[in-house]
C-alpha cells in the first residue's frame, strides 16, 4: 500500500475550561492514503471537529495537543511552527465547515476573496487572479459566474455559499480537502448535490478528502473507508462495505442500527442506548463501556485495546462482534 | 420575587463584587455629604480670610484655601449638595419624562410613536452639550435652567428605551391576557407594561447621574447658572483654573477629584445595578 | 452608492429643519425684551420701538419664522454687539481655529485608541490589554476641564516642556500667510518650519486634551469589537485558508471590526463638539466655542445663537458624512438599506 498522505498517530488533545480540564481527544489514529475519500462519523462531542482543527492547526487557545502527531506527506504538522503549518493551510490541505453563510466575509464580494487565496497560493497577480476566481466559481457550478463573483454572501443562498466555500478550498490545489458536516442546515437536493461536487472535484484532482459527519447515510455512499469516533475515541477503522456487513465494535453495530434507511421502518430503528459521558474527570480506558451491552469486568482495565485485523482497519474493543 | 429573596441576592451580588461594595459605600458618603454637608464642615464656606488666601493644604485646611480666604474642604463637601441636587433632579425629570414619553410611543405607536420619536430625533441633532449651553442662555442664566437644559439633553436616552422595552412587551401574553380582561389600553400600559419597562431604565439611570453631574459642571465651569460665591465643583474648578498656571493647584484639584470621585462612583453603581437586575429579568 | 448619498441626503432634511426650528424658537426665548438689548441701555422707548420693528418682533410669531428662516438663507446671523461684526464673519475668521483643534484631537484619539484597541484584542491578557482597559475606564469620569487643566499644571508648570495656556501662537513668532486658515497646514503651504513648530508646540495640549476624552470609548468599542469579529466563522475560514496574518488581520477582521466603531463617531462628534467650548476655555483659544462664551458672559445673544447654529449643522453635516462611510466599508447598507 502506498504510503499514507496523511498518518494520525495517537493524537491526544485537552481543553482547558472553567469547570475543568476536558480531554476531548485521546489516542486517536488513523491514516488517509492519496485520493482516498475517508469518512469520519460520529456523534456530536465525539472529537471529529477537534481532530479535523488540530491537524488543520486553527484550534481554540484554550485547547492544547498533549500526545501523537499528524505527519502530512512526512512533516508532522502538530509539532511544526505556525509559520510553516501556514504554509501549508490552503495549499496542501485544505478545508471548509458547516454553516457557509457565516463561513465568509460579510463585507466583501465573494470573487474577492477566492482571489485573495489564489493571489497567497498561486501567487496571481490581480487581474489574473479576479479571472481564475470566476473560472473556480464556474467550475463549482455556481450559474452567472461573472455577475456573481461581485457578489456579497447575503445575496447568495446557503448552497451557493457553500459552492463558495469549496472553490476557495480548492483554489490552492491541495491534497487534502477536510469537509466538516458541510450539508447541515442545507436541504436535502442541495446536501447531495454539494456531495456530489465534492467527490467530482476530488476525482478531477486527485485530491483526497476527509468527510467529518455524524451522518452514516452521507458516508455509506461516498467513501472508501470510515473511520467511527466515540467520547474522543476512534472505536473502528474499516473499508465502507466491511463496515456496513460485519461491523465489529458494539457501538458501530448500534450506529448502523439506528440509521434510516429505505426500506427501514420506523419501529425497526434502535436508538444507541445512553449519552456520550462527560469528558471531564476520570474515565474508564474504553469510553463505551457504560453504554455496551457486552461490557465485561475486563472492559475496566486499562489500556484500551487496540485489534488491527487487516492494514488501515482498526478495532477498540475488548469483545468485538 | 420574594423581597427576602431578593435581598439575599442583593447580598450575594454585593459579596461578590468588591467593586460594587466600594461604589456604593461611595455613594452613601456623598449622600451623607449631601445631607448633612453644612454640618460636617469644619469651616464656613462662605467666610473670607484675605491673611490666608492662597495657603497650600495645612492642618488648618487640609484642602488649603483660595484667592480670598475659604477653606476649600469646607466648600468642597459643601457643594456635594447643590451638585447631588442638579443632577438628581435633572435626571429624575428626563427620566419621568422620558420613559412615560418612550413607553406611550412603543406602545401606542402611530402618532404617538411619530411625535416622540421627532422630538428625540431634533434634540439628538445638536451636539448635547451645545443645545444645553443653548437652552440655558435663552432661558436665562439661574440654577434650575442649567436643571432643565440638562434634563432636555438626557431626554432621548429614556424614551428611546422606554419605547424599545414597551414595544418588546406589546405583544407579550400577559398584556393580552389583560386586555381581554377588559382593561383599556391605557391601563394595561400603566399597570403592566411601565412597571417592567423600569428595571433596565434604573442601570442607565445610574450611568446618566455620572454623566449629568459632569454636564452640570461643565456648564458652571463656564459660568452659566451658578454665581459666585455659592460652592460648586465646576465654578471651583473654574475659580482654581486661574491659579493653576501660578502653581496653586490645590484650589481646582480637590474640587475635580470630588467630580471625578462622584462620576466614578454612579458609573460602577451602574454597572453594578445591571449585574443585579439582569439574571432575573426574562426577555 | 449615488443613491445611498441621495437618501442619506433626504434622511439629513428633517435633521436640519429640525436645528433651525429649535435655534428659532430659542432665538425667541430670551429673557426680556431683544430689542432693549439691541437698542442698548440708554435708548429712548421711541428707539427701542423701532429697532422692534427692524428686527421683525412685532411681527406673529410664524411671520418672524419666515423672516428668520429668510434671514439664514442668506447668511445673516446678526451682529455681535462686543464686536460690532456680523456674526458670520465673526464665526468665519474664527472656524478655523476651532476646526484645527478638534481635527488633531480627533486624529490623535484614533491614531491611538485604535492601534491599543486592536492590540489589546490580538493579546488579551496582556500589559496593554490591562492598561488600555484601565484607562479607558477611568477615562471616562474624568471631566474633560480638569484633565485639562491637570495637564497645564503637570506639563507646563511642574515640568516646563509646554508653552503657556495662551492660544494659538506664542507673541514671538509670526503667523504664515493664512491659506486654509489652519496654522498646521499654513505653514506646511509655505515651508515655514518654526512657524510649523510653534503652531504645533500650542496645540500639543489642547488637543491632547481633546483627544484623551475621546481615546477612551474608540479603544473600548474597538477592543471589543475586535473580540468578537476574531471569534468569528469567517476569520476561522481565512485562517484555514493560509491567508497571510496581516491581511487575516486587516482585510478581514479590521475591517469587520471598524464598523461599530464608525458607528460610535456619531455620538464621539457630540461630545467633541460641545467638549471643544471647554478645551477653548481653559487654553484661551481664539476658537468659535470662546467666542460664543466670551458674549455669552456679556449678554451679546446673536452670536450665542449663531454658534448653536453653526455647530448644529456641522453635526448633521459630519453624521451624514458618517453615514456614507458606514456605506462605503459595509455593502450590506448600500444595497439593503
Amino acid at each position: 500500500m502506498s504510503p499514507p498522505l496523511l498518518d494520525v498517530e495517537d493524537l491526544s488533545l485537552e481543553f482547558r475550561t472553567r469547570q475543568g480540564v476536558v480531554r476531548a481527544l485521546e489516542q486517536v489514529s488513523f491514516g488517509i492514503g492519496p485520493g482516498e475519500t475517508v469518512g469520519l462519523v460520529g456523534e456530536s462531542g465525539s472529537g471529529k471537529s477537534a481532530t479535523a482543527y488540530a491537524i488543520m492547526g486553527i484550534l481554540d487557545r484554550a485547547a492544547r495537543v498533549t500526545a501523537g502527531r499528524a505527519v502530512f506527506r512526512g512533516v508532522d504538522l502538530i509539532g511544526e511552527s505556525e509559520s510553516r503549518r501556514r504554509e501549508y493551510r490552503g495549499r496542501e490541505l485544505s478545508m471548509i465547515f458547516q454553516s457557509p453563510r457565516t463561513a465568509l466575509n460579510p463585507i466583501r464580494p465573494v470573487g474577492a476573496q477566492i482571489a485573495d487565496a489564489l493571489r497567497r497560493h498561486a501567487g496571481l497577480g490581480r487581474a489574473a487572479a479576479r479571472r481564475r476566481a470566476i473560472e473556480l466559481l464556474d467550475r463549482v457550478q455556481i450559474p452567472d459566474a461573472e455577475r456573481r463573483s461581485h457578489a456579497y454572501p447575503f445575496e447568495l443562498s446557503g448552497g451557493m455559499c457553500q459552492r463558495v466555500l469549496i472553490a476557495l478550498a480548492v483554489a490552492g490545489k491541495p491534497a487534502l480537502l477536510i469537509a466538516d458536516e458541510p450539508t447541515t442546515g442545507l436541504d436535502v437536493s442541495t446536501q447531495a448535490a454539494i456531495l456530489d461536487l465534492i467527490r467530482e472535484l476530488a476525482a478531477g484532482g486527485g485530491m483526497a478528502t476527509l468527510l467529518i459527519t455524524h451522518d452514516l447515510a452521507v458516508v455509506a455512499e461516498r467513501c472508501d473507508r470510515i473511520v467511527v469516533m466515540h467520547a474522543g475515541h476512534v472505536v473502528e477503522a474499516a473499508p465502507r462495505s466491511r463496515l456496513f456487513t460485519t461491523p465489529r465494535h458494539p457501538y458501530t453495530a448500534r450506529l448502523i442500527a439506528s440509521t434510516p434507511r429505505p426500506g427501514t421502518k420506523l419501529r425497526d430503528l434502535v436508538p444507541v442506548p445512553g449519552t456520550v459521558p462527560d469528558l471531564r474527570g476520570v474515565l474508564p480506558p474504553c469510553r463505551y463501556r457504560t453504554r455496551c451491552e457486552r461490557a465485561v469486568d475486563a472492559c475496566d482495565e486499562p489500556p484500551l485495546p487496540r485489534i488491527i485485523p487487516a492494514p488501515g482497519e482498526l478495532v477498540a474493543c475488548r469483545r468485538p462482534l | 420575587m420574594s423581597r427576602d429573596r431578593y435581598l439575599r441576592h442583593a447580598r450575594h451580588v454585593l459579596a461578590e463584587n468588591p467593586v460594587t461594595l466600594v461604589a456604593s459605600a461611595l455613594l452613601l458618603v456623598l449622600v451623607l455629604l449631601a445631607l448633612a454637608g453644612p454640618w460636617l464642615a469644619p469651616h464656613d464656606p462662605l467666610v473670607t480670610d484675605t491673611a490666608l488666601k492662597l495657603d497650600p493644604p495645612s492642618w488648618r485646611h487640609w484642602f488649603g484655601t483660595d484667592q480670598i480666604g475659604r477653606d476649600i474642604l469646607s466648600r468642597v463637601i459643601v457643594a456635594a449638595r447643590l451638585d447631588l441636587a442638579i443632577a438628581v433632579s435633572a435626571v429624575a425629570i428626563s427620566f419621568a419624562l422620558g420613559s412615560l414619553g418612550g413607553a406611550c410611543a412603543g406602545f401606542f405607536g402611530g402618532w404617538a410613536d411619530r411625535i416622540v420619536t421627532r422630538i428625540s430625533d431634533t434634540i439628538m441633532a445638536f451636539p448635547l452639550f451645545v443645545l444645553a449651553m443653548g437652552i440655558v442662555a435663552a432661558l436665562g442664566n439661574t440654577i434650575a435652567n442649567i436643571v432643565i437644559a440638562t434634563a432636555i439633553i438626557n431626554l432621548p436616552f429614556y424614551a428611546r428605551m422606554a419605547r424599545g422595552e414597551a414595544n418588546v412587551r406589546r405583544q407579550a401574553g400577559y398584556v393580552d391576557a389583560a386586555r381581554l380582561a377588559g382593561n383599556s389600553p391605557a391601563r394595561v400600559l400603566a399597570a403592566h407594561v411601565f412597571p417592567n419597562c423600569l428595571p433596565p431604565m434604573m442601570v442607565q439611570a445610574s450611568l446618566n447621574l455620572g454623566w449629568a453631574i459632569l454636564n452640570a459642571a461643565a456648564l458652571s465651569f463656564i459660568g452659566l447658572g451658578v454665581r459666585p460665591p455659592t460652592p460648586e465643583w465646576g465654578i471651583m474648578v473654574a475659580e482654581g483654573a486661574a491659579f493653576i498656571v501660578s502653581g496653586e493647584w490645590w484650589i481646582a484639584l480637590f474640587p475635580g477629584l470630588a467630580l471625578m470621585l462622584a462620576v466614578f462612583c454612579f458609573n460602577l453603581l451602574g454597572d453594578g445595578l445591571r449585574d443585579l437586575i439582569d439574571p432575573r429579568r426574562r426577555t | 452608492m449615488l443613491r445611498l448619498c441621495g437618501r442619506r441626503l433626504l434622511l439629513a432634511v428633517p435633521g436640519i429643519v429640525g436645528v433651525v426650528v429649535v435655534t428659532f424658537v430659542l432665538n425667541r426665548a430670551l429673557p426680556g425684551d431683544p430689542a432693549a438689548y439691541f437698542a442698548g441701555p440708554a435708548a429712548t422707548r421711541e428707539a427701542i420701538q423701532e429697532i422692534r420693528v427692524r428686527l421683525g418682533l412685532d411681527r406673529s410669531l410664524p411671520e418672524q419664522f419666515v423672516w428668520y428662516v429668510r434671514d439664514l438663507a442668506r447668511g445673516d446671523l446678526g451682529k455681535s454687539i462686543t464686536t460690532g461684526q456680523p456674526v458670520r464673519a465673526d464665526l468665519w475668521s474664527r472656524l478655523p481655529a476651532s476646526l484645527e483643534l478638534t481635527l488633531c484631537g480627533l486624529a490623535l484619539a484614533l491614531g491611538v485608541a485604535l492601534p491599543c484597541g486592536v492590540l489589546a484584542a490580538t493579546r488579551p491578557g496582556s500589559w496593554i490589554d490591562h492598561t488600555t482597559r484601565i484607562v479607558t475606564t477611568a477615562g471616562v469620569s474624568l471631566p474633560i476641564f480638569f484633565t485639562g487643566l491637570l495637564l497645564v499644571y503637570i506639563f507646563y508648570y511642574l515640568l516646563g516642556w509646554a508653552p503657556p495656556p495662551l492660544g494659538r501662537t506664542d507673541a514671538f513668532s509670526t503667523a504664515p500667510p493664512a491659506v486654509t486658515g489652519l496654522l498646521l497646514l499654513d505653514s506646511l503651504i509655505a515651508r515655514d518650519a518654526s512657524a510649523f513648530g510653534a503652531a504645533a508646540k500650542q496645540l500639543v495640549l489642547p488637543a491632547v486634551t481633546l483627544g484623551l476624552f475621546a481615546m477612551a470609548p474608540i479603544a473600548r468599542m474597538t477592543r471589543a469589537s475586535m473580540l468578537g469579529v476574531l471569534s468569528s466563522d469567517f476569520i476561522r475560514t481565512a485562517r484555514a485558508t493560509g491567508l497571510a496574518p496581516r491581511t487575516v488581520l486587516v482585510t478581514y477582521a479590521l475591517r469587520n471590526a471598524l464598523l461599530p466603531v464608525v458607528t460610535l463617531l456619531g455620538m464621539i462628534f457630540s461630545f467633541l463638539l460641545g467638549a471643544n467650548v471647554l478645551v477653548e476655555k481653559v487654553f484661551a483659544w481664539p476658537g468659535i466655542g470662546s467666542y460664543a462664551l466670551e458674549a455669552l458672559i456679556a449678554s451679546d445673544y446673536a452670536p450665542v445663537q449663531g454658534f448653536v447654529l453653526t455647530m448644529a449643522s456641522m453635526y448633521v453635516l459630519l453624521n451624514l458624512g458618517i453615514d456614507l462611510l458606514y456605506g462605503l466599508i459595509d455593502a450590506r447598507v448600500r444595497i439593503e438599506g
